[in-house]
């Protein structure tokens, strides 16, 4: 593939770290946004999952919730911010078009790892003397952590994705080869660039691989080895098994 | 709203445009990846292999995609195909891991006493099989479609003339109203298009109405709250 | 097995709803895998098949292309629209693969892509080398009066405080200067290299992609950017808010609008635009900016009030 090459080329100049657009730059700008994003995902996702996930209400509003945020165009959302809060803010209307794709998978995510605790574990500690904020916050959220994980892993995977359109408002990161390739048909910048995202993104997933791997096992293999619910009685072993592949 | 007003025929035309553009993915990415998820479900053999390189096709911005693709298969830049190639390999991406998810749901018990009842092979798959993962295929297939109906918008970033022309055009423009006018009729066709799903879900699958194992309602839940667009 | 049949013909009942429910949406406009590229076979166009007009994605070179071809149609032509189509290096390979036929271009600029090292500078200089720099399969018609140039803009208040009114007044300007405009200028010859040679002026470059819409005004006025490529037909121009820097180096080329067209249909499409482009001066088209840009009207509305006005329809 010589277009491969070109890019590899193009990546491996030295013109990438001494020319303008220095990759370096670019990396981190793209990781900021996704990192500032998902933390203010989380801190909106988390308590509404837990409390969803602890009192059992409010599932359908966060399916059509998520469904509704998924609907909304991000490059939509990203121009129609940034001209009402003008360039300088630009940051803060990315972070917010980042955030409500970032929500719902990890709204799903907390919400999962608590419904998934074994209710018998939960009923256990309530008659221990456990109060529900004992119960939410020393039994369900550790269990439910690596599904937690799950979930934010998820979110980074979709934000990285979509943080290319930042550059189309000023914010550059490496959406910006995209964008001059696009513009200026250079296909060895854009397919860098692309390359470029692609790892950091593997990067990010392997991460959150190993963090659900270290959490499960932390918590002994947790709620994948539950016994049957008593108001459900098929097996639900393979079934959670599934959640945490699926919320990956 | 003045700009509303003097552009409906536009709005009109990139409305049916957009709707025409997203129809086409969603039903490839349906055909391809329910043999593929089948396939990935049947043999253990496959399944990691196959579910990774779906796994990758998805950490692929659609942008790079958009424009990549056209060289990679020699056609115009501009062409439709474009669009359309880029988008059902991304339900392709979506749809396959669902569709596995989907067969997974179905309960070994059920599939044991089909098994019993002198049910094999194909003959299980389609009678017994493919219906019950059938609500979990349409959660899938209902997540695939918004994302495309939503994705579809950043083909104007390649000449793709849709709904997504509105937020480029009114951006260099300042014209808040039509990017706003963009924003919501690509939600009323995701919405429209959801709605039609549900309604056909209904028609095929009429058992899905009552009461139905908690299992595959969750799966259903799993798929329509995790899954995204990149 | 009573049941088993009941579900059979639900399913093809259900079938057949989904059926119907995706063949009307289909209907939005013909055979959803047609490519758009129907003049590839054509090479460079025939008399035949429609005229395929291009654009720029950029409004102004949208509503100038709605002129063009509605124009066309009022002589009999048949024409089909390709609009927004990025920027110069895609829709010239377009233009070079035939699959558009027509595109309203900016003199200066398009000499540039093909020949970076020209020195015609002047309207003329730059119109009687633009034949010889395009490839055999395309021709330039006479350019209109009208001109819509790359300009660099600061704040009324930066040029005041600082004395700076020209490109060349940069050169004693202690801070940064940040350069905004997109992506592409960064590596065009009136972008950042142009200004390190015309200049000696060394700038930063922050890339914002609305072609010198609000989002490039706004960052000059917040002081995001110390000037942003603004085009010179812009209606916001003449606000005040902007001083726009003079070129006394001629860095920038003279921009008339200039039709580019397949070679083989120069000939059929020339008295056309060339009535056209009599009347297309800049003042003609900063109004028909404006009308966009204030009035929110739409391409097609513009173009046809302007060829009614001016007779041509």
């Amino acid at each position: 593939m010589n277009l491969f090459q070109d890019a590899l080329a193009w990546l491996t100049d030295p013109e990438r770290s001494a020319g303008p657009n220095p990759l370096v730059d670019r990396i981190g700008e793209h990781l900021w946004y996704t990192l500032l994003a998902l933390v203010v995902s989380a801190l909106i996702a988390i308590p509404l999952g837990y409390l969803i996930g602890h009192t059992g209400r409010g599932r359908q509003l966060a399916v059509l919730g998520s469904g509704a945020a998924r609907a909304l165009p991000s490059l939509g959302l990203l121009t129609i911010f940034t001209l009402l809060v003008g360039v300088g803010n630009a940051q803060v209307a990315a972070i917010a078009v980042f955030v409500i794709l970032g929500v719902p998978s990890i709204l799903a995510g907390a919400y999962a790892g608590v419904e998934a605790v074994d209710r018998t574990v939960v009923d256990a500690a309530r008659a221990m003397g456990m109060t529900e904020t004992q119960i939410l916050f020393r039994v369900e959220a550790p269990l439910g952590l690596p599904l937690l994980l799950g979930g934010l892993r998820s979110a980074a995977l979709q934000i990285i994705a979509t943080a290319v359109l930042a550059a189309y408002v000023g914010l550059g990161g490496l959406g910006i080869y995209i964008q001059r390739g696009i513009s200026l048909r250079t296909y060895d910048e854009m397919l860098g660039g692309a390359i470029l995202i692609v790892l950091l993104a593997l990067a990010v997933d392997a991460l959150f691989a190993i963090g659900e791997r270290v959490a499960r096992r932390a918590i002994g293999s947790g709620p994948t080895r539950s016994r049957p619910r008593p108001d459900r009685p098929e097996p639900l072993t393979t079934d959670q098994q599934s959640t945490l592949e699926e919320i990956r | 709203m003045n700009w509303v007003a003097a552009n409906l025929d536009l709005i009109v035309e990139l409305t049916l445009t957009h709707a025409r553009l997203s129809l086409l993915p969603i039903l490839i990415g349906f055909v391809i990846a329910v043999p593929l998820g089948a396939f990935a479900w049947r043999f253990r053999w496959a399944r990691g292999l196959t579910l990774t390189v779906v796994g990758l096709l998805y950490t692929i911005p659609s942008l790079a995609l958009f424009v990549l693709l056209p060289p990679i298969i020699g056609i115009s830049f501009l062409s439709e195909l474009n669009v359309t190639i880029a988008l059902s390999i991304y339900a392709v991406a979506l749809m396959t891991r669902s569709a596995t998810e989907a067969l997974e749901s179905v309960d070994p018990d059920v599939r044991g006493a089909a098994a019993a009842m002198g049910y094999s092979g194909w003959g299980r798959f389609w009678a017994v099989d493919l219906p019950l993962a059938g609500p979990v295929l349409l959660a899938g297939l209902r997540v695939v479609s918004v994302s495309t109906v939503s994705l579809v918008t950043v083909g104007v970033l390649v000449g793709s003339r849709n709904l997504g022309y509105l937020f480029l055009n009114g951006l260099q423009r300042g014209i808040v109203a039509e990017i706003a006018t963009g924003i919501v009729m690509t939600v009323v066709i995701a919405v429209v298009f959801d709605l039609l799903l549900a309604l056909a879900g209904r028609l095929v699958m009429p058992w899905t109405r009552g009461a139905d194992g908690g299992r595959t309602r969750r799966a259903a839940r799993r798929i329509a709250l995790t899954e995204g667009p990149a | 097995m009573s049941i088993r049949t009941v579900r059979k013909g639900r399913l093809a009942t259900g079938a057949f709803a989904v059926g119907a429910v995706l063949a009307l949406a289909a209907c939005g406009s013909g055979d959803p895998l047609a490519p758009e590229d129907s003049g590839s076979e054509t090479g460079g166009g025939s008399a035949s098949g429609p005229i395929v007009v291009g654009s720029q994605a950029y409004y102004s070179n949208e509503i100038i292309a709605e002129i063009y071809a509605q124009a066309l149609e009022a002589d009999g032509f048949e024409v089909e629209r390709q609009f927004q189509i990025g920027q110069r290096d895609v829709y010239m390979a377009a233009m070079e693969d035939g699959s558009v036929q027509l595109i309203p271009e900016y003199s200066g600029n398009l000499l540039q892509f093909y020949d970076a090292e020209t020195e015609a500078r002047s309207t003329e200089d730059v119109a009687s080398a633009l034949p010889d720099a395009l490839p055999e399969s395309l021709a330039v018609l006479d350019p209109a009066d009208a001109q819509d140039a790359d300009s660099y803009n600061v704040t009324a208040a930066f040029s005041e405080e600082n004395g700076i009114t020209s490109l060349a007044d940069l050169a004693g300007y202690d801070g940064t200067i940040t350069v905004g405009g997109n992506a592409e200028l960064e590596s065009r010859p009136y972008g950042p290299p142009g200004l390190s040679e015309f200049y000696g002026v060394e700038v930063e470059f922050l890339a914002i992609g609305d072609s010198g819409g609000p989002l490039t005004k706004d960052a000059i006025r917040d002081g995001t950017i110390t000037m942003g490529d603004i085009y010179t037909a812009d209606p916001d121009l003449a606000t005040g808010d902007f001083v726009t820097l003079e070129d006394p180096e001629s860095m920038i080329l003279a921009q008339n609008v200039t039709p580019v067209v397949a070679t083989d249909l120069a000939e059929e499409v020339t008295p056309t635009l060339d009535a056209v482009n009599a009347l297309l001066t800049t003042e003609a088209l900063i109004a028909l900016n404006a009308s966009s840009v204030n009035d929110e009207q739409d391409s097609a509305t513009i173009a046809t009030a302007w060829l009614t006005d001016n007779g041509l329809l």
